[in-house]
This record gives structure tokens, C-alpha cells and sequence, in this order.
């Protein structure tokens, strides 16, 4: 360890950990205070319910099915963004950042409009029988949506810094665009696709404005797991709540911890021995 | 040999013109449908029942209250979340201390937690429920179902945005400088306004707009926070919800086209200061480098 | 395979990198493109290797014009500036990777065995499980050898082989390339801006200098007989002397050798350190020694002439020579090349 000449430490470090104590830490640790003092029975026996089970159930699939669909579209968006130019690509480029930018309640209202019934989309797909909104279908579009960018933002950078020489290299030996792509270029990708994957299905896990409008939240069939916390808080079953919103914190730190363990078993090949 | 041949490349991985003009095509379409049409829809439904109708929703005392109190909000929680920003990165990358690392994992939480979880974890703090509630209720201080809890909650929510910007730059830039100056005998706030301020201003502003857009849109801690008064405790995003379910969609949407804006604004600024060179210094962990660049 | 080049162009933007460059390259022939950076020599490469195409002009593979064929078909070996490993294969896997995406199917066995004689080729049994990111440079240059022999190429080419390696490190690897170029017999073809590299290396030197060839022949060739005040600068340490052309004898400083055939007129004198000697009596140019630098094998003199030139020139280990002192430079041979 190197010593420290600069000023400034005092200072900055107990700003940051005063800050951080204060916003970050201790609310959390509250709520999970709250829901430790349910002792283990009870709190098995609200986190296990039928309604609960089943928003977990509603949550996870859609959340799978969007980050499934953004793997693929992301990876192709983020590919003809680096690879191709076109009239627009930097429109493109800018507005793949909107669902960033845009408040989910925005978000929520306008999906909804699009996909009912008798909006531009929905009335389209009514003819062809498929219900989006007030369906699971609808709660996986708006996780499309909200976390769209994820798995763009993080592979364009690497997809950029890509050195043209490897794949030149594998020309060079003969590989076909497709085998090239398979064993070079895809599996350098993998951790950022791997960050971009669990960043994207974690946000879809937690995502509540986006989703409530065109949910229909009916429960044990459209309710997300976010939206049945706040149920419980509006009927004032505030440890039920608790209970619940611990079992999402306890699926985001799952989730960071597997983040970060996939990444350096991804990137294990860089380690210098 | 000829002049058509200038310029011609040796084709490089999916350059073939069928496969190269059917995603482009792919790409094109799901982003007009996914992306464009909902930004449309919200202009479109918004004077669906004429500019008397949007003018009067905007110019409605509970619709200009909530702006005023989403503006408020960002007012106080950006600079706030900007000095913490400034603070944590200071600490982190120009000091080497026990559980750097650790300290860095814990910034990045907000944003892996669902909204919701951070509006109930605030609950469980000031409410009356919770650890300060009864205490805070005693001195008549109000914190949740008022001002300061929305406040709480959007600073919760955008703790990280400024900080992860700065991070990984001030990172890269080494301490050379801030050393260099402060064996000039500089002090520490002179070595900061004057050496490592102007390198990191276009992050540190990317991060503040970035931040900004994320206050003033944050809905899921806030409305569980705010406790949804009208005309008192209502944030824009809030008031759109509240007018949409009274059945007054076109409202609804007239508030949200502030909103809309607002991001369209926020896009702009982003690109320009990417322009500026902001934003692109990112995790290097992330980074497949070729063997030569690992050494 | 014989390679030919016929008035090959290439202009990126505007820049134009290679302006009509013709050569041929006999079969079996170890050739060295040497130039400044910007000459245009890594670009000749790259369209050799099919990596650019040529704006203009044609390149022959043996009798087949090989212009238009792209990389993955022109059979090729290229190694790369910085080797270009797939970091995420280990070293036995890049040495296979060829040969696996190979049109030509091949048993895995037989793969298994083609990458172990590589590896001994290469010198590096043993290291087949390592990533890139294990080895050391030298070590990663000669996988990246490795596999471009890997899928028998009819042409090997290498971009700047040694340049991204430590001084003794690349003079063994120098030595260790000659040796396998010998075994195997490959028409090979390396870039290079250091002279010394392509001089020790190369059958043949090829020297460019913004996108045209200046000079071309054997280490020998080149270094007797420099065609060009370029090449005699670019090939090591010259003095420049300006000179006078008066009826086939050209005078500089006091001095006067016989260029017979030259024209009248002003031109250059260049003579390298050690083509200069030291006397304390003429004739010779009258110079001052203003500084002597002592190296391992030899003394450094740095000398004014009475007319401000600088020179320098080396003098043995004995000799009392020392800063202040008068005397005269004589001229052992020289170049001399019109303005």
C-alpha cells in the first residue's frame, strides 16, 4: 500500500460513508430489521403464499422473457451500431438511451396506449387473437422497454474496442464469417453480454411504474411481486410488506453477486500466472 | 484498373450486403416500434382531445404544483448527490484505504434495488412504524408523506449516478496530477478546483443530467413515500398516474409530454457531452483486451 | 510461390499510400520491406495477404492473379504487429484454430498431432494449456508463428516480427526465424523500419519511402552501393557534408574525392563514423575535436570544422585523442550525391 500525500482523505471519505450510512445502508438495514423481527415461521409463511408465489412466478417469467429478447436484439442492436453505417445511425445510436431517460410512469401510460384494445398496436394484434395489455405479454413488453439499453450499452464499448486484428487473424486462417463470429468475436463478448444480461433481468425483477399501468394486476395471475409489496402497504400490513420487499433485496444481491462471479470466471483467461 | 476501384475494403465479418441490409432492417423496425412509437403516442394522445384541453391540464394549479415540486426536488437532491458524487470519488481513487472495494460495491446498490424496496425501506426509518418515526413525530417533524421523504427516497434512488461516472475516469487519471500540485504547495481545494476539476467536468455534468432526469422521473420509492396528496405531496410522474386513473387520459398524457420532453432534452444533452468525451471511460473489467494490452 | 506485384496503387482518404509499386519475389526468397513509418510497407503487407485491396494494379500468386481473392482464401500465413492471439484460447487452441475451421476436414487426432510438432517447431512444448496472457512476448510471437504455419501457407508474412520485444530477446528470435525459414523453405516476406533487423534477416531488402520503392537488392548491395542520400541516411549513421561537383572531383571542406561521371554542381558529401579517421597533420578537412565519448569498443569523436559542420567518427580504444585538441578528418571513402 502506497502512502497517502494527498489531502483530503478526512474529509471525502467521511462525507461519502455518512452519505452512503445514511441513504444507502441505513434504510436497508431497516427494512431488513423489519423483517428479521417476523420471526422465521411467519415470515416463511407470508414470503410462501399463494399470491406471493405466484407474483414471484409472473415476475421471473416475464423478467426471463424480456432479458431473453433483449440478449438477442440487444446484441444485434449494439452489433449494427458499431459495424454499419446508415443514414440515422446516430439518431439510432442516441435513442437507444430514451428508456433510460423517460420516467417509467411516462413509459407505463404510453405502452398501455399503444398495446389496448383499440390502441395503434393492439387493435393489430387483437385481429390475430393475442392480448398484450392487462396480460403477462404486456408486463414482459414494458420490461423489454425499461431495460432495453442494458445489454446495448455494455457489449457496444467492447464491440467497439474489439481488436479488428483478431478477427483478421481468424480470416486469415480460413474461418467462415459465421465460425469466426461463434469462436472469436461471441466469446469475447460473453462477459460484457453476461453483464449486460444480469444488469438487464435485475431491473426487470424490481421494475414497478413501466409495468402497473398495462399490467391489469390482477392477482396470482398479473401482479408483479413490486406491486404486491406496495399492496400490502396500502393495506396498512406493513410486515407483510417488509417480508416481501426483503425477498426482492435478497434477488438483487443474489443477482450482484452472480454478476460478479460469472464476470471473472468469464474474464479468468486474462489472469496473468 | 480504374477510378470505381478506389476505396474498395476487404469485406469484414457479417459485411455481406443481404445479411448487413436484413438486420439493419430488423433493428430498424423493432426500435421504431419499441422505442419511437411509445415517444409518439404520449404527443399524439396528449392533444387527442385539443390544446384546450392539454393547456388547460398544464395550466391547472395541482399540474403546476406538481412540476413545482418535481422541480424542488431536483433542485436540492442533484447538488446534493453531487457533492456526495465528488466526495466518493475523491476517496475512492486517490486513497488507498481498508475496504475500497467494498465501499464501491455498496455505492452501486441503489441500483440493483427495485424502487418499491427503497420506498419501504424508508418507511421502515422515518415512518411511524419504523426506527426514528415515533421519535421524529414526538418534535412534530414530518418526514414521510411530505417534502423531505420525497426527497430521501430520489436521493436513494440516484445515490450512484453522479460517483460512477467520476470513478472510473478519475481512475484512469492517475494521481500524477493532484500530486504534482500539491508539492507546488498547493491546498487541497485549490489542487481540486484547478487540476482536477477541469478534466472531469464533462463526467461530472454528464452524471448531473443523467441524475437530474432520474429525480424528476422517479415514481415507484417516491409515490410510496409521498403518500400521493394532491396538490401537496404530488410529483409530476405522480400526477400523471393520479390523472389516469380519474379517467383523464389525455391529462394524463399532456403531463407526461412534460416529462417526455424533459428526456428528449436530456438524450441531447447526453450526446453532446459524449461529443465532449463523457461517458466513455467505463468498467475496464469489461473489456476483453487482447493479450498484449493485459501486461 | 512466387509472388509479383504489378504497379500496385493504394490511397486511403487521401493519403497515398503505395504509389506503383512492381516487385517480384522469387519462391522460397526471405524478402524485408523496410522503411520509415507512413512508407507504405505494412500496407504492400496487408495487400499481399488480401487484409486491403489494391486500388490499382495486380497481384500475382505464382501465375494466378490473386488481386480480388479474399484473405481466407488466399493461403497466406500472417503474423500479426501484436501477434493478435485469441485471448480466450488457450495456446494449443489458437495453433488449432486453423486447421479446425479448415475447409479441408480433418480427424481431431491428426489436429492433436499437427499442433505438437508446431509446438516443438516453435519451442514451446509444454505450453500448449497457457492462455496468451501467461506467456511472455517472445513466447506469444512465436505462437502467433505457429499458427499462421499451421494451415501450410504458400506465402508467410509477418508485420514488424520483432518490434513490440525486448533488444536480446528479438536478436535471438532473428536468428531462431532464419532456421526455420531454412527448413521449411517458405516464400516469406516481413516489414521492418529497423534496418539493422532487415539487413541481419533478409535475402533480399526492400527499401520504401513514401509508397515507392528506392532501392532494392542484398544486405550488400544496399549498404555498398546506396543509390540515394535517403537510403544512405535511412541505413545508419552518416555524416553530411556540403560539397562541391567541379569537373568529376567533388570538394567538401578541404577534402576532394573522385566522382568521376558526376555532373557539375552543388551536391552532399555522406561518409559513415567509421569510414573517417583523425591525424594531427594534413591533408585532410582542418577540425577541432569539441568532444570524445568512450564506448566499449572504441572512442566517439565528436569534431567542428572550420566551417561549423559537426561530424563524427569512431577512432580505436589507444588513441590519445581528447576535447580542444586541432588536427585534420580524412576521408576514407564517401557518397556523394547532387542537391
Amino acid at each position: 500500500m502506497r502512502r497517502n500525500v494527498l489531502p483530503g482523505l478526512r474529509l471525502s471519505l467521511g462525507v461519502t460513508l455518512f452519505y452512503v450510512g445514511l441513504i444507502v445502508v441505513l434504510p436497508l438495514a431497516a427494512l431488513v430489521f423489519k423483517a428479521a423481527s417476523l420471526g422465521p415461521e411467519d415470515y416463511w409463511r407470508i414470503v410462501s403464499s399463494s399470491r406471493a408465489l405466484a407474483s414471484y412466478r409472473v415476475t421471473v417469467l416475464s423478467a426471463l422473457g424480456a432479458t431473453i429478447f433483449n440478449l438477442f436484439f440487444g446484441l444485434a442492436l449494439a452489433w449494427v451500431l458499431t459495424r454499419y453505417r446508415f443514414p440515422g445511425w446516430r439518431i439510432v445510436d442516441a435513442m437507444v438511451d430514451l428508456p433510460f431517460a423517460l420516467p417509467t410512469a411516462v413509459a407505463g401510460i404510453a405502452l398501455t396506449a399503444l398495446f389496448t384494445t383499440n390502441g395503434w398496436f393492439g387493435s393489430i394484434l387483437a385481429d390475430f387473437g393475442i392480448k398484450v395489455a392487462y396480460t403477462p405479454l404486456g408486463i414482459m413488453i414494458a420490461m423489454c422497454f425499461t431495460s432495453l439499453p442494458f445489454i446495448v450499452r455494455t457489449v457496444q464499448p467492447v464491440l467497439e474496442d474489439l481488436d479488428p486484428a483478431l478477427e483478421e487473424a481468424a480470416q486469415s486462417l480460413g474461418g467462415s464469417d459465421w465460425e469466426i463470429f461463434r469462436k472469436v468475436i461471441l466469446p469475447l463478448l460473453t462477459p460484457a453480454l453476461l453483464a449486460g444480461v444480469s444488469l438487464s433481468f435485475a431491473r426487470s425483477l424490481g421494475e414497478f411504474g413501466a409495468i402497473i399501468f398495462i399490467a391489469g394486476n390482477q392477482p396470482m395471475s398479473t401482479e408483479i411481486t413490486a406491486l404486491l409489496v406496495f399492496i400490502r402497504l396500502e393495506e396498512y400490513d406493513y410486515q407483510a410488506a417488509a417480508a416481501i420487499a426483503s425477498v426482492l433485496l435478497i434477488a438483487a444481491f443474489v443477482m450482484l453477486a452472480l454478476t460478479n462471479w460469472m464476470q471473472s470466471r468469464a474474464l479468468r483467461y486474462t489472469v496473468r500466472g | 484498373m480504374g477510378a470505381t476501384r478506389t476505396g474498395r475494403k476487404p469485406p469484414r465479418v457479417g459485411d455481406q450486403p443481404l445479411f448487413r441490409r436484413m438486420l439493419i432492417g430488423i433493428v430498424l423496425v423493432i426500435v421504431a416500434l419499441l422505442i419511437v412509437a411509445p415517444l409518439v403516442v404520449i404527443g399524439v394522445e396528449a392533444f387527442s382531445k385539443g390544446w384546450a384541453v392539454y393547456r388547460d391540464t398544464i395550466s391547472h394549479p395541482d399540474t403546476l404544483h406538481a412540476i413545482g415540486l418535481t422541480v424542488f426536488a431536483a433542485i436540492v437532491a442533484v447538488p446534493v448527490n453531487t457533492a456526495f458524487g465528488i466526495a466518493a470519488a475523491w476517496s475512492i481513487t486517490k486513497f488507498d484505504f481498508w475496504g475500497r472495494r467494498f465501499l464501491l460495491v455498496v455505492i452501486e446498490i441503489p441500483f440493483s434495488v427495485s424502487p418499491i424496496v427503497a420506498g419501504v425501506a424508508y418507511l421502515f426509518v422515518y415512518g411511524l412504524q419504523g426506527v426514528f418515526g415515533p421519535m421524529l413525530d414526538e418534535y412534530g417533524i414530518k418526514i414521510l408523506f411530505a417534502i423531505p421523504g420525497i426527497i430521501l427516497a430520489s436521493m436513494f434512488v440516484t445515490a450512484p449516478f453522479v460517483a460512477r461516472e467520476l470513478i472510473p475516469l478519475m481512475q484512469a487519471q492517475g494521481r500524477d496530477l493532484e500530486e504534482a500540485a500539491t508539492s507546488l504547495g498547493a491546498s487541497g481545494w485549490r489542487t481540486f478546483f484547478s487540476v482536477t476539476l477541469p478534466n472531469i467536468k464533462w463526467a461530472l455534468l454528464y452524471g448531473v443530467v443523467l441524475c437530474n432526469a432520474r429525480v424528476m422521473g422517479e415514481f415507484g420509492a417516491v409515490s410510496v413515500v409521498s403518500g400521493n396528496i394532491r396538490g401537496q405531496t404530488n410529483t409530476l410522474p405522480l400526477h400523471i398516474e393520479l390523472l389516469y386513473h380519474d379517467y383523464q387520459a389525455a391529462g394524463a398524457f399532456a403531463a407526461a409530454s412534460i416529462l417526455a420532453l424533459i428526456a428528449v432534452f436530456t438524450i441531447i444533452a447526453k450526446v453532446a457531452l459524449e461529443r465532449q468525451g463523457a461517458g466513455r471511460v467505463r468498467r475496464p473489467a469489461l473489456v476483453a483486451s487482447p493479450a498484449e494490452k493485459t501486461q | 510461390m512466387k509472388i509479383r506485384l504489378e504497379n500496385v496503387v493504394k490511397t486511403f482518404e487521401t493519403f497515398r499510400a503505395v504509389r506503383d509499386v512492381s516487385l517480384e519475389i522469387e519462391s522460397g526468397e526471405l524478402v524485408a520491406l523496410l522503411g520509415p513509418s507512413g512508407s507504405g510497407k505494412t500496407t504492400i503487407l496487408r495487400m499481399v495477404a488480401g487484409l486491403e485491396y489494391a486500388d490499382g494494379g495486380h497481384i500475382y500468386f505464382g501465375d494466378q492473379d490473386a488481386t480480388d481473392i479474399p484473405v481466407r482464401d488466399r493461403g497466406v500465413g500472417f503474423v500479426f504487429q501484436h501477434y493478435a492471439l485469441f485471448p480466450h484460447m488457450t495456446v494449443a487452441e489458437n495453433i488449432a484454430f486453423g486447421m479446425k475451421v479448415s475447409k479441408v476436414k480433418r480427424e481431431k487426432a491428426a489436429i492433436e498431432a499437427r499442433v505438437v510438432e508446431l509446438l516443438r517447431l516453435v519451442r514451446l512444448e509444454g505450453l500448449g494449456d497457457r492462455f496468451p496472457a501467461q506467456i511472455s512476448g517472445g513466447q506469444r510471437q512465436r505462437v502467433a508463428l505457429a499458427r499462421a504455419l499451421s494451415v501450410d501457407p504458400k506465402v508467410l508474412l509477418l508485420d514488424e516480427p520483432f518490434g513490440a520485444l525486448d533488444a536480446n530477446v528479438r536478436h535471438d528470435l532473428r536468428r531462431w526465424l532464419r532456421e526455420i525459414h531454412r527448413e521449411l523453405g517458405i516464400t516469406t516476406i516481413f516489414v521492418t523500419h529497423d534496418q539493422e533487423e532487415a539487413l541481419d534477416l533478409a535475402d533480399r531488402v526492400v527499401i520504401l519511402k513514401d509508397g515507392h520503392i528506392v532501392q532494392q537488392g542484398t544486405a550488400e548491395d544496399v549498404c555498398r552501393n546506396p543509390q540515394s542520400a535517403f537510403v544512405m541516411k535511412f541505413l545508419g549513421d552518416a555524416n553530411v557534408l556540403a560539397a562541391e561537383v567541379r569537373d568529376g572531383k567533388a570538394y567538401a571542406s578541404g577534402a576532394a574525392i573522385d566522382v568521376s561521371g558526376m555532373a557539375d554542381g552543388k551536391a552532399e558529401l555522406y561518409a559513415r563514423p567509421a569510414d573517417l579517421d583523425w591525424s594531427a597533420q594534413g591533408p585532410g578537412i582542418p577540425a577541432s575535436i569539441t568532444r570524445v565519448l568512450d564506448r566499449p569498443d572504441g572512442r566517439r569523436v565528436l569534431a567542428t570544422t572550420e566551417t561549423g559542420e559537426q561530424l563524427e567518427f569512431d577512432v580505436e580504444p589507444e588513441r590519445p585523442v581528447k576535447a580542444g585538441e586541432g588536427g585534420f578528418v580524412t576521408l576514407r571513402r564517401a557518397k556523394v550525391f547532387a542537391l
